[in-house]
């Protein structure tokens, strides 16, 4: 174990180098390719600190490790930190996609580009400090305080349709959340304290815990998201600029997983049993729905972002089965997701860099001039098809397994969305590189170029390498993710034992 | 046997407050139009040395007066905010008068003397002590609402308050009479005896002088005056209107409730509920339409009254605590919203709508940031400190199982959150008008020091609240 607050450097980080942006003084283009560079190394920086949370981090011992705790608001709350194997890949994989992030932006964006950095590097914080964070406060500060920068990239730097997107997203979120703040306050009193690693031990009574775990489903649902609150997703995509995509679909809709996985099931076990049907029901309706909703888009980013949706009902499907295949499935999904839906708004970005738009309609034929690129983007088409051998496959495979122990319906209509996900993605796959190239404007598209290569390339070793060999991820959310299952089963065999002596 | 004076040394900053207003008027009187620098100058010297003296009382309470003023941690807490914010407020006016050439040295001096009503109203420990300085503030608001009589919107804004205000003082003086007549005292702690059962007179009594205060702290549906004053008088009277006066009726609202109906909480409990969730509710629907942004901020102003009064509702000692931290940060926050309101001026000319602020990142980007940071904590978003102060209330609420209060109450924020999110789009996403004149110095000063309290409160919140809790604890 280290002896230094590791997460809260690994948190606060992204911080020092925002303020070190913002005193830079000069002139546009000075200070442009300074926060460029100053972004780029902060994000690197904070990568590498965060990998040596791997070496001290011990992946058989229960509970939370690196934990740091101080006084902060009195009685309410206390800064308490801490990681266990549901967070540390959540923690890894915002430090692994950041300087993506950056080097994505590095040419398509031009104006404002201090203030672009520096909203990166804030929302950087919030996400690290959202997926560290062991205080329910202190959760619910990082949580929503993450929403400010969003809500500028997508309102400063995105498409047409800007203002109703960025508009969109805060309101759905902020409207899910305020009712989470509501059973945050009702838990204090109850519990006394807002320590999530008391709150995972401390038994609600059941009464109170459907409405707690209503009033959190309300926020996580919303951010996963979930049918029927999904719409503002595909807006937002659409009009976030490419790295706000990426993060968008890499990080943020993973803090509603999360928020599940650690809240919701240990807290709540009861409750959670209560409404599996219902999150089943949502699940395999998103599934289903997205896919065929996928299907008909002519903007390509927009596919993408109804393809994540149904990933998340893969997600919400795996955690509610409440078992251990699930949970590691919706835990390896949603990495695997992360980084895969991540490289797909990355490939869109390069052809829209180049072509300025995202029809469908305006492409075919790229594999002509753009054979790397094809190559690319159709590791990551296949990997969000969940093909063997990719990434994408280990999950979806894990979480529909899950899901067939407890309800082999809902598993069939699941598996009814793979195929659905295979026509979509495919489908797009053809429309966009195969085919004759005609299109004059497509004539001289230039192949990835060197910064383009140094993005596409760890992403794509990523896909194939966890597709083989998933033990790294799977090991190390084995401890932690039983944890939870022995919680919610032990609730579950009380709940059984006292129906059978009821009916006595 | 009565000694022949009464303990004058209790009320010393009061006292200091009464004789530096005659003082200045006298001087004011004398050297005629010239002196209104130099008053108001003297004005904010004695405002800042009456805080001082304020914080250095002792915490021991006294009650003064045969028990007409109360002076406790409560009523200091609360004065010290009040001051707070006259202070302020009147340091901001000086530019902005001279420029606009309507520098009159009564502004000062009524400044001064609707203070001193407040200081009153705030230790007020019997029904008299709160009339007395609930007319003595609001005699000296409804001068300064029209103090620019040359114009139209200004006379009108002040003849408006003072129909609606002697209104609302016949039904606050009917509703006393009757709490007199059915309880037989005039004083709070006497009150509180003998109002155990909840009559159908000590009702009515509790109505009228509730809609009586909720006309000073412009709750719905008592709040009409407010959109049209705020918008009809000067921008640094609407800067004074929105920080100090509201922060002396809500501390008199907060006495009355706990420290003479304690017995009957049930009965007005449902009242403040009720004026709590109307407030929210209109204060955020309200506004979404508004163009002008001083209207903008009296329905903001609107809104945030009610959800103070969700820590009134929760009537207990956690509860009055969040209602004084809530008071404590919107003072801050709407300081330094209006310090962004009155340097919004172009071509020496004041400009006041919303569209205005177009593209102000990129004209004053630091300007645009504050406002930006002011606007977020006006919604309630964490880390910033408007969110604390919607924490504390509603989980006083939670606590007293008000949770259909809270729900909607955070449901109103969220609508609410839209119109301030609008203004930060103005700012960030619209294209750049023309650059605003160079903003007075006292201006950024009072902004700085806004935002950065606002952004950075989270860090040590402790001093505030505890000081909240102790104080809250007084009225108990």
């Amino acid at each position: 174990m280290t002896t230094w607050p590791i997460l809260s450097v690994i948190t606060f980080l992204p911080l020092v180098g925002a303020l070190f942006i913002l005193v830079v003084q000069g002139d546009e283009a000075v200070t442009a390719r300074n926060a460029r560079w100053v972004a780029l190394w902060t994000t690197l920086v904070t990568f590498l600190v965060s990998l040596l949370l791997l070496p001290g981090y011990d992946s058989a011992a229960p509970g939370f490790q690196f934990v740091e705790k101080h006084r902060w608001l009195g009685d309410i709350a206390a800064y308490h930190m801490g990681v266990d194997g549901i967070s540390l890949p959540l923690v890894l994989l915002t430090t692994f996609l950041m300087p993506f992030c950056i080097l994505a932006s590095w040419e398509s964006v031009h104006k404002r580009v201090k203030e672009y950095m520096i909203a990166f590097l804030v929302l950087e914080t919030m996400m690290i400090g959202t997926f560290c964070a062991l205080d329910l406060v202190l959760f619910y500060f990082f949580f929503e305080a993450g929403l400010i920068p969003m809500f500028l990239i997508i309102g400063i730097w995105g498409g047409a349709r800007r203002i109703y997107a960025s508009f969109k997203f805060f309101l759905y979120t902020l409207a899910g959340s305020v009712l989470m703040m509501l059973a945050i306050m009702a838990m204090y009193w109850k519990a006394g304290t807002t320590d999530v690693p008391t709150l995972m031990q401390f038994g609600f009574p059941s009464g109170m815990q459907t409405w707690l775990w209503l009033a959190f489903f309300a926020s996580f649902a919303v951010k996963m998201p979930m049918w029927p609150v999904h719409t503002w997703l595909p807006d937002a995509h659409v009009e976030a600029p490419t790295a706000g995509s990426v993060i968008l679909a890499g990080v943020l809709l993973k803090m509603g997983g999360y928020g599940f996985i650690r809240f919701s099931l240990p807290m709540f076990p009861e409750a959670s049993h209560l409404f599996a049907p219902l999150v089943y029901t949502l699940s395999v309706i998103a599934i289903i729905y997205t896919s065929l909703v996928a299907l008909v888009q002519e903007d390509i980013k927009k596919l993408i972002a109804y393809s994540s949706i149904a990933h998340m009902g893969f997600v919400t499907m795996g955690i509610f089965a409440m078992n251990e295949q699930g949970l590691q499935g919706a835990m390896f999904l949603m990495i695997s997701h992360g980084f895969v839906s991540a490289a797909l708004f990355l490939c869109v970005g390069v052809i829209y860099d180049r072509m300025h738009t995202r029809e469908i309609a305006a492409y075919g034929g790229l594999v002509n001039r753009m054979p790397k690129y094809a190559v690319a983007l159709m590791v990551f088409t296949m990997a969000n098809v969940g093909l063997p051998g990719t990434s994408g496959f280990v999950g979806e495979f894990l979480t529909m397994m899950a899901v067939f122990e407890r309800n082999t319906w809902v598993a069939f209509f699941a598996a009814t969305g793979v195929i659905l996900s295979a026509a979509y993605a495919l489908w797009l796959y053809r429309r966009v590189v195969f085919g004759t190239l005609e299109k004059d404007s497509l004539k001289d598209m230039m192949d990835l170029n060197r910064r383009e290569l140094v993005i596409m390339a760890p992403l794509v070793v990523l896909t194939i390498f966890f597709g083989f060999y998933p033990a790294p991820i799977l090991n190390m959310t084995a401890t932690a993710v039983n944890a939870v299952v022995a919680r919610t089963d032990t609730v579950a065999q009380a709940v059984k034992t006292a129906a059978l002596l009821l009916s006595f | 046997m009565h000694p022949l004076l009464p303990p004058l040394g209790a009320v010393l900053p009061e006292l200091v407050l009464a004789l530096a207003a005659i003082v200045l008027l006298l001087v004011g009187a004398i050297r005629g139009e010239r002196s209104a620098n130099l008053v108001t100058g003297l004005a904010i010297a004695v405002l800042a040395a009456v805080f001082i003296l304020v914080l250095l009382k002792p915490a021991v309470p006294v009650v003064a007066f045969n028990g007409a003023l109360v002076i406790d941690p409560f009523s200091r807490f609360m004065k010290a905010l009040a001051l707070l914010g006259a202070t302020v407020s009147l340091i901001m006016s000086v530019d902005w008068l001279n420029r606009e050439q309507q520098n009159k040295f009564e502004y000062a001096v009524l400044v001064l003397i609707a203070t001193l009503g407040m200081m009153m109203l705030v230790s007020a420990g019997d029904l008299i002590a709160l009339y007395l300085g609930l007319e003595l503030m609001s005699l000296s608001l409804y001068v300064i609402a029209a103090i620019n009589r040359d114009s139209v919107r200004s006379t009108e804004a002040g003849l408006k308050y003072f129909v609606l205000g002697a209104l609302s003082s016949g039904m606050l003086l009917y509703g006393a009479s009757l709490l007199y007549g059915f309880t037989g005292t005039v004083n709070f702690e006497g009150i509180a005896k003998a109002a155990t059962t909840p009559t159908l007179g000590l009702i009515f009594g509790i109505v009228f002088v509730m809609a009586g205060l909720c006309f000073k702290v412009s709750a719905v549906p008592f709040h009409m005056w407010t959109p049209d004053v705020y918008e009809g008088a000067p921008t640094p009277v609407t800067a004074f209107f929105a920080t100090a006066p509201k922060v002396a009726a809500m501390a008199v609202f907060l006495r009355v409730a706990i420290e003479a109906l304690p017995n009957v909480t049930h009965q007005w409990q449902q009242i403040i509920a009720f004026v709590s969730i109307a407030s929210m509710v209109l204060g955020a629907f309200a506004a979404i339409g508004q163009k002008n942004i001083k209207r903008l901020l009296a329905y903001s102003s609107i809104g945030h009254m009610g959800f103070a009064l969700v820590g009134l509702a929760a009537a207990t000692p956690e509860g009055v605590r969040g209602v004084m931290v809530y008071m404590a940060i919107y003072v801050a926050m709407t300081l330094g919203s209006f310090a962004c309101v009155l340097a919004m001026r172009r071509n020496g000319r004041a400009v006041e709508t919303i569209d205005d602020l177009s593209g102000l990142a990129r004209t004053r980007p630091l300007m645009a940031l504050a406002l930006a940071g002011l606007m977020f904590s006006l919604a309630g978003i964490p880390p910033l400190a408007g969110f604390l102060a919607k924490y504390y209330v509603f989980l006083a609420a939670i606590q007293a199982g008000l949770y259909g209060l809270a729900v909607i109450g955070v449901l109103a924020s969220v609508v609410g959150a839209y119109y301030y999110l609008r203004i930060v789009k103005i700012m960030y996403f619209d294209e750049p008008a023309d650059a605003f004149d160079p903003m007075p110095g006292e201006l950024k000063a009072v902004l700085s020091v806004s935002g950065l309290f606002t952004v950075f409160y989270f860090l040590w919140p402790a001093p505030l609240i505890d000081a909240a809790g102790a104080a809250a604890r007084a009225l108990f």
